[in-house]
């Protein structure tokens, strides 16, 4: 288990290498950097202000070495003003070393947002908090809802309950973000007014049931249906196995054999579907989040990406990539922990 | 000035009318097939069920509704008539005396219009991206499959490596307008459609080998058809100017294979892992046969089942990405009435207009969930056997 575990996380370690060098070279690209540029500048700007504004805050350095200085394993050098020969910061909004230093992702220093002004990890862990919380609430509307929709259609399979519940989740699976979204905004912020149709006020004045629901069952929506039909998939192979029966013929209630019997082993792979879910949240996270003007990750991924912020998107993919592999790595160990018939070698 | 209007019986009708095409194929499709269902096979089967009939009826709606939608839309989905702006449903428009069925956009154009040729757009690239993903997926996953070890484990990585990105950001990275002047959706675009080609030319080569008069038939027309289509959508140098592409769509076309073929790679890699343990594999190896043989005619036609109610599943996905894609205005021109670009235009209006939010949002809606009826109901006669 243990080498398992190592070998897991050196796999990691070179996904993320991997992935980082090819974000990092789409980024680059020259489009992009003149783009970067442009934002930066004046709209006018020649194009000789552009390509001295690119070289002067060391864009046209070689790619790699690049690279290497902004993972940590190369020295940045501090950027000297060709008049003076004294060091100043690329943005005068970001501290800079004054002299060259090892300082990159693995010192901890994220680099500089050129969208918002400020150093990126000042903007980043503000925003993962702001959807930590968004998260933290999805699944608590989520998990319980689909376990108890999925386990109700799946305990007597066939039923006029399961066709119900089956085309429910069917549909609610067929709804992706955007159009729960605007279905319930119509619905509940519109007709009923029941809600606010937007939960900008949450980032700032905290939380409260008229800001947050919406989002909430808005991202919830999607995954539920799916996870219910999994969740029903899993509980009807169950139910179908000799020790249910023998439960049934030696006197036991159907609730008890339900409940005591079946459900546990009913819930190991919905718990796999759950963490292997934690990719596509993010896509869902970032609709959410710009539907309904929330500040969190997904919001501030989106507008790194549409701004071509190189150093806020760089840590975005770092984390969002490092959360995806996290996820899959405790799918399968906790897959392996929960399933005592399977022991990975 | 005042506009004349009808009202919501006459505008259910209106609709009902204007799709009576859609009706009537439906109709010479659904029928024929429903009394003949015990012939049809898999298709047949689907006909058993309720659900199946429902998947299949809404799926065929929207072909057949991307099909004739010159005939079925009343006006021009990208003409801007400036009286109609925001109008309400059923609202006459005194030019034509047609009513703007579903009402006026922010934009002044007919809602319903925008919807009929919106599903075109996802009808085209939804499938075909589907099955170039599963060609794709298919000509890696045997393989890894097959042999494993080092094979599997290289493409194993590469896959996983895709999917470790979060869908977004690859499509924020992807599909730009920057993107674009560089070489890199050429690229990409290049790579993935040598695959069908590959996948048609080992198919008959494995097969046919020892009958070269058949083989060059083939092989002939494969290669013909292959390069053309190859030329047209790569190089966008298509002699006879049948097959071309514009470079937005070529971009968001790459983007959603590369997506979604590492998925399709998973499941053919695990299909094929447990099929090959299987003993009339063992058999054909015994009598001989290549391995591309085995896995393409042996090994292929037995997964068939689980990829069959995968691809459903996809299109649907691949429809959802694409509504994403329109949502953040990736790749699809702002004009365009693609679902997805409908729903961003008018969610972000929705305290002054729910209309034109609400046709876009139930078409893109009801066809994913036909298509997971149908993959649903093909599931369930699969477990029947």
């Amino acid at each position: 288990m243990q080498s398992f575990i190592i070998r897991r996380l050196g796999v990691m370690a070179l996904t993320m290498l991997c992935l980082t060098l090819i974000v990092f070279f789409l980024v680059n690209l020259e489009p992009n950097l003149r783009r970067l540029a442009i934002s930066q500048m004046d709209m006018r700007a020649s194009i000789e202000d552009q390509e001295r504004w690119l070289e002067r805050n060391g864009y046209r350095q070689n790619f790699l070495m690049r690279y290497g200085q902004w993972l940590g394993v190369l020295p940045k050098q501090p950027n000297l003003d060709a008049e003076t020969g004294k060091a100043v910061p690329r943005f005068p909004y970001c501290r800079e070393p004054a002299s060259a230093r090892f300082s990159g992702v693995l010192q901890g220093d994220f680099g500089c947002s050129t969208k918002f002004k400020v150093p990126v990890a000042q903007k980043l862990f503000p925003a993962l908090g702001a959807t930590g919380v968004l998260m933290f609430w999805v699944m608590a509307v989520m998990v319980p809802v689909s376990l108890i929709i999925g386990v109700l259609a799946g305990m007597r399979e066939g039923s006029r309950t399961d066709r119900a519940l089956s085309i429910a989740s069917i549909t609610t699976a067929a709804t992706p973000e955007y159009i729960s979204g605007v279905i319930f905004t119509v619905i509940f912020a519109f007709w009923l007014g029941w809600l606010n149709g937007s939960a900008a006020s949450a980032t700032h004045q905290g939380v409260t049931f008229h800001n947050f629901t919406l989002p909430v069952i808005t991202m919830a929506t999607y995954g539920t249906g799916y996870i219910a039909r999994m969740t029903r998939a899993s509980m009807v192979e169950v139910m179908a196995q000799q020790y249910i029966r023998t439960a049934r013929l030696k006197g036991l209630s159907f609730r008890a054999v339900v409940l005591r019997h079946a459900l546990r082993n009913a819930l190991i792979a919905p718990f796999t579907v759950i963490m292997l879910q934690f990719p596509w949240l993010l896509t869902g996270v970032a609709i959410v989040e710009v539907m309904f003007r929330y500040q969190g990750f997904g919001f501030t991924l989106i507008e790194a990406a549409s701004n071509n912020d190189i150093d806020l998107l760089l840590a975005c993919s770092l984390i969002s990539v490092f959360v995806v592999l996290v996820t899959q790595l405790v799918s399968d160990v906790g897959y392996a922990v929960l399933n005592p018939r399977i022991r990975v070698q | 000035m005042h506009l004349d209007s009808i009202g919501f019986p006459a505008i259910a009708a209106a609709m009902i009318a204007r799709f009576l095409p859609v009706w009537i194929a439906l109709a010479a499709i659904l029928l024929p097939s429903f009394k003949f269902r015990k012939r049809l096979g898999l298709y047949g089967q689907l006909l058993e069920t309720g659900v199946g009939v429902a998947g299949l009826a809404i799926c065929l709606f929207w072909l057949f509704t991307a099909v004739f939608a010159d005939i079925i839309a009343p006006f021009d989905p990208l003409r801007q008539i400036v009286i109609m702006k925001n109008a309400a449903p059923g609202t006459i428009e005194p030019e034509s005396g047609l009513p703007f069925i579903l009402g006026g956009d922010r934009l002044a154009r007919d809602v319903f219009s925008r919807v009929v040729f919106g599903s075109q757009i996802v009808l085209v690239i939804a499938p075909a991206a589907t099955l170039f993903s599963l060609m794709v997926g298919t000509m890696l996953g045997l393989p890894a499959g097959y042999y494993g070890g080092r094979v599997d484990g290289v493409l194993s990585f590469l896959a996983n490596l895709v999917l470790a990105f979060p869908v977004i950001l690859l499509f924020y990275l992807l599909v730009t307008p920057g993107i674009r002047e560089t070489a890199i959706p050429q690229w990409l675009g290049g790579v993935f459609l040598v695959f069908p080609i590959a996948f048609f030319v080992m198919l008959f080569w494995t097969r046919y080998a020892s009958r070269p008069g058949l083989l060059a038939v083939q092989l002939g027309a494969t290669l013909l058809i292959g390069g053309w289509i190859y030329a047209g959508l790569v190089f966008d140098a298509d002699p006879l100017r049948i097959i071309s592409i514009a470079p937005n769509e070529l971009n968001i076309f790459v983007a959603v294979v590369f997506a979604s073929s590492p998925g399709v790679f998973r499941i053919v890699r695990g299909l094929t892992m447990d099929i090959r343990t299987r003993d009339y594999i063992a058999a054909a190896q015994t009598r001989g046969e290549s391995p591309w043989y085995i896995m393409l005619w042996e090994v292929l036609p037995n997964a068939r089942g689980p990829l069959i109610v995968d691809a459903c599943l996809r299109i649907g996905y691949t429809a959802i990405l694409l509504g994403a894609l329109g949502y953040f205005g990736l790749g699809l021109a702002p004009e365009s009435p693609d679902w997805g670009t409908a729903i961003k235009e008018s969610s972000r209006l929705l305290r002054a207009d729910v209309h034109p939010a609400l046709p876009p949002v139930m078409a893109l809606m009801s066809f994913v969930l036909g298509l997971n009826l149908v993959a649903d109901a093909l599931r369930e006669q699969s477990m029947k056997d």
